[in-house]
């Protein structure tokens, strides 16, 4: 009886917005009379991060500090149509919308600004302080808080801006499948190294090594937390979770988390990753959305590092214990396939 | 965990020089989320709230004869018990608000139930507890009905009827076929010229979304007659849209308040809670909560799906694969839900970010007598990169590769011709196979180190749309009535020839552009550098379409000038792109919405009337009754 290693690789792409489009966004900007940029919107805060993602977005465009931004989301009675965060859809869909939204809204402090400094709005910047000036004159400024009181109480204009951004329909081709699903994918290739124990059929994630193409890292810590925890996603589905264990026979379905098996904490493993960045044309600043693929990658690799540990194919998920030794009973023992790539 | 930022990989497409872009905000909502005091949909206090707790089927598909409530009615603290009946509009499919699919599901059941756990009654109490006791004292006669659970066992004749809107316990798409088909070439000739052919089958058991946050909603009388929901949605204006649909009411009246979720992952996108606690709300008019618990949220809320997947290669030597078939099945379950969709999602994506010249698929929407399935991260998508990235490294052995090789080899490149016959652009599968070898010192060949996304891509049969084997197989009913197997060209159906690029639309993958000038942000400033990374003109010619002004050459130059260099192999014989006129039919029309043909085997008479109706009356851009206009004014087939 023995531990046997065993390393296995995947790589897969993956379709960024709702398939075939028809999914519109909204959003909607307005300045404060002191300057400070509301974004309201009717996107979903999961826990991915669009309020955050969509507030760097918002003050990029604007040209203004981030901590003058906020981001309001969800209330239909304040927040324009969004179809969902869903579809790897959020910071494409409404990232686009909003960068909209804030270019109208910047052409109106651009124009506000021109008023009180009597030049073409043309020839004004921001520098993403707070102030604007003059292009290659940067003692001719005004602050943002300035015109934004000017523009209010003196000049009666709106600092404000709409965005929408739909990607029309496709038809679906009835015989030959033909359709635009998307216009952008996501990539990833990854590496497992793992254990399999040939006497209780135990598999133990050891090393994960990652490579993400992400468009764009539009926030680097938040693409991380999604790639981090989206990879071990990615492992409790390969290795334990089910809620048919018998599929399809529907006997025994766990119903709390005594039952349905997760990894914990203590059961994180090192993940090195390598972020790519080769940004797509119609995204906002490139960027992809890595929250839906990060999973993907790791059920094969770790089903291909199990037959490289010990010659057992594990078609079927969750790759239980049971499954893996009855794997290397049927074949007489295990059979190491010995290092790949060395 | 560690990450490192390959910024030298497609640097000449990029500008990081931002001021906030990039960097490492700190999010706005932490403060919030770490000291526990932000708002999710649940801390939001009512006094005097009503708790709701559903009668549900112990049974996998009965018939209900009758329910007894009485006694569950005089309970102390029960409030008000809801049957199907109370629901205005009670049967809905979800996509219908975009206009995709029948509607085929209950609120609550009312003469059938088609899954463990499907709910009949909501009791509403004045504690959860006094709700539960009511719930244990309604009395349900079930007459017991067969029952089929598996996806396959389920298109056979003898199968049980799951959901009566779609007798032939498969997804009508296009209302002609009972699968969503996908045609690229010819694989049966391709099959027949291939050295090696590597077959597998890959089956993903269902799971769960497990959000630390269990689905549900609150609904509180508003002043002005209306209706404020706090809710976990991932869809707000989904959500709203049901709800309407369903309560019969006008949006007007509905105010909804979500954003600030404790993790969806997909499943909650499905708008179950809204509808029943808003009607609640209206029944009692009083605060009415409506939250799963952690049992509830395992068996009865829709999980991720059990997908089959079978994949059959034809490899050559060299391991370029030059033909993949698939044959698909997602367990939607005893409603349509979101699986419809995924089908033709997965059908997208089909066949991975490989480039195959000759590629086949049947992907079914299967009904069966569990609890519907929903969303999920990676939907319609992670079974099937399973499958396909299993299968690769079988295609690796059978042909003695290194399996990030034959990745490489295969991989789509910019230029490429992908299936659903749109040219692959932005590829990046290449860079990042070799990015994660040469950090684990995974050793490649000098080629496969050497290879770009950027070069080599739509040279000769990879860069066009190759003339097309079709067929008319799997019209609705017909695999019941006649058994016929599931894998594409399985049967002795008509078969067309479309020819070489051949493209029925031409739809854009891009957005509309800005409704004003003003709304359109300067390229320079959004980060994209190099002619690659420049923005389309907003719905300018779509140069993805395959009438792009790239040359399409006749199809033998197309398939024997592929020149051996540039991906590190040989074309594929000329013989097999050769296939004698005379066994081909011309190309037949695309059949009519509702062919004449179209068998009524297995279909009940009032189905049929019903289906007819749905045809004839709901056509693109007409507006359907109960279909609320929030998100899409045109139909989906």
């Amino acid at each position: 009886m023995a531990i046997h290693h065993g390393r296995g690789f995947a790589s897969i792409n993956y379709p960024i917005g709702m398939n075939l489009g028809g999914d519109p966004s909204q959003a909607l900007v307005h300045s404060t009379p002191d300057g400070k940029f509301k974004v309201t919107l009717s996107s979903i805060d999961l826990g991915q991060g669009i309020k955050s993602v969509g507030r760097q977005l918002a003050a990029e465009t604007l040209g203004v500090p981030v901590e003058d931004v906020f981001v309001d989301t969800a209330d239909s009675d304040t927040g324009p149509h969004d179809m969902g965060s869903f579809a790897s859809r959020g910071t494409h869909r409404m990232g686009n919308a909003i960068i909209r939204a804030a270019t109208e809204a910047r052409a109106q402090l651009l124009e506000a600004a021109a008023e009180e400094l009597e030049v073409d709005a043309s020839d004004l910047v921001t520098d993403g302080r707070g102030n604007i000036h003059v292009r290659g004159a940067p003692s001719r400024s005004i602050s943002v808080e300035a015109t934004a009181t000017a523009a209010q109480f003196n000049q009666g204009r709106t600092l404000a801006g709409r965005g929408i951004f739909l990607v029309p329909l496709s038809e679906v081709d009835s015989v030959t499948g033909e359709m635009t699903p998307v216009s952008s994918f996501a990539h990833a290739a990854l590496i497992i190294d793992l254990t399999v124990d040939d006497e209780t059929g135990e598999v133990e994630v050891q090393n994960i090594n990652s490579a993400y193409e992400v468009g764009r890292a539009l926030n680097p810590r938040l693409v991380e937390q999604q790639l981090i925890g989206g990879a071990w996603m990615g492992v409790s589905h390969a290795l334990y979770e089910t809620t048919e264990p018998n599929y399809p026979e529907r006997s025994h379905g766990p119903i709390d988390f005594n039952h349905y098996l997760q990894p914990g904490p203590g059961d994180t493993v090192p993940h090195h990753i390598s972020v790519l960045e080769r940004p797509a044309p119609d995204a906002p600043f490139g960027g992809k959305g890595p929250g839906e693929m990060c999973a993907n990658p790791v059920l094969p690799a770790i089903a291909n590092a199990v037959f490289n540990a010990v010659g057992v194919e594990c078609d079927s998920l969750p790759i239980t214990p049971e499954k893996v030794l009855r794997g290397i009973r049927a074949n007489g023992g295990a059979r190491p396939q010995g290092r790949p790539g060395a | 965990m560690n990450a490192e930022y390959r910024k030298d990989l497609f640097a000449d497409e990029r500008s990081d020089d931002f001021d906030i872009i990039g960097k490492p905000v700190i999010r706005q909502d932490i403060l919030g989320h770490v000291t526990g005091r932000s708002k999710f949909y649940d801390d939001h206090a009512f006094d005097g709230l009503l708790h709701m707790r559903c009668v549900r089927s112990p049974h996998h598909h009965a018939r209900i004869r009758s329910v007894d409530s009485s006694a569950a009615e005089r309970q102390g603290g029960v409030v008000r018990v809801l049957g199907g009946r109370d629901v205005p509009v009670n049967t809905n499919t979800l996509l219908s608000l975009i206009n995709f699919g029948r509607d085929d599901e209950p609120l609550l059941a009312t003469d059938k139930v088609g899954y463990v756990g499907q709910p009949i009654l909501a009791v509403v109490a004045t504690s959860v507890r006094a709700a539960q006791e009511a719930v244990d004292a309604v009395k349900v006669d079930y007459e017991e009905l067969p029952h089929v659970l598996d996806v396959e066992e389920a298109l056979k004749p003898e199968a049980p009827i799951v959901n009566e809107e779609y007798p032939n316990n498969s997804f009508d798409y296009f209302d002609t076929y009972d699968h969503q088909k996908l045609r690229f070439g010819d694989v049966e000739t391709a099959f027949s010229k291939a050295d090696h052919i590597v077959e597998g089958e890959y089956q993903m058991s269902p799971i769960e979304q497990a959000p630390i946050e269990t689905c549900g909603a609150i609904a509180a009388p508003e002043t002005n007659d209306r209706i404020t929901v706090h809710t976990s949605t991932q869809a707000l204006f989904f959500s709203v849209g049901v709800t309407a649909k369903q309560l019969d009411v006008s949006s007007a009246r509905l105010h909804f308040i979500g954003g600030t979720v404790g993790g969806g992952f997909g499943g909650k996108v499905d708008s179950h809670h809204e509808p029943l606690a808003a009607l609640a709300c209206l029944a009692t008019g009083k605060p009415v909560k409506y939250m799963w618990d952690r049992a509830e949220e395992m068996q009865v809320g829709g999980p991720r799906g059990g997908e089959r997947w079978r994949i059959k290669d034809g490899v050559m030597r060299d391991g370029r694969i030059i033909a993949r078939a698939f044959t698909g099945f997602f367990d939607a379950g005893a409603y349509t839900r979101l699986s419809s969709y995924a089908v033709q999602k997965s059908t997208g994506h089909l066949p991975g970010p490989y480039s195959i010249p000759n590629v086949a698929s049947n992907v079914y929407c299967v009904f069966t007598n569990r609890t519907p399935s929903t969303a999920m991260r990676g939907f319609g998508i992670t079974a099937v990169d399973f499958a396909i990235e299993r299968h690769m490294d079988k295609v690796a052995r059978a042909v003695g590769m290194d399996p990030i090789e034959l990745r490489i080899l295969n991989a789509y490149r910019d230029g490429d011709m992908k299936a659903h016959r749109r040219e692959a652009k932005n590829c990046a599968l290449i860079e990042s196979c070799q990015a994660v070898a040469q950090k684990t010192g995974w050793r490649l060949s000098a080629d496969a180190a050497r290879a770009s996304s950027k070069s080599g891509g739509g040279v000769g049969a990879l860069g066009v749309i190759p003339e097309t084997v079709t067929d008319d197989e799997g019209r609705i009913g017909e695999r019941r009535r006649s058994g016929l197997a599931p894998e594409p060209f399985s049967g002795q159906g008509t078969r067309g020839l479309l020819p070489e690029g051949h493209s029925s639309n031409n739809s854009s993958a891009f957005g509309n552009a800005p409704q004003r000038e003003d709304m359109e942000a300067e390229i320079e400033r959004l980060g994209f550098i190099g002619a690659a990374g420049v923005p389309p003109t907003p719905q300018g010619p779509m140069d993805e379409t395959a009438s792009s002004a790239r040359p399409i050459a006749p199809s033998e130059t197309a398939h024997t000038t592929h020149p051996a260099g540039a991906r590190g192999g040989p074309s594929l014989p000329a013989a097999y792109t050769q296939r004698p006129a005379s066994t081909i039919n011309q190309p037949f029309a695309q059949p009519p919405a509702q062919a004449p043909g179209t068998p009524a085997a297995q279909q009940p008479a009032a189905a049929e009337a019903e289906s007819e109706s749905a045809t004839t009356h709901f056509q693109r851009g007409v507006r359907r009754p109960g279909v609320s206009r929030f998100i899409s004014g045109s139909r989906r087939r």
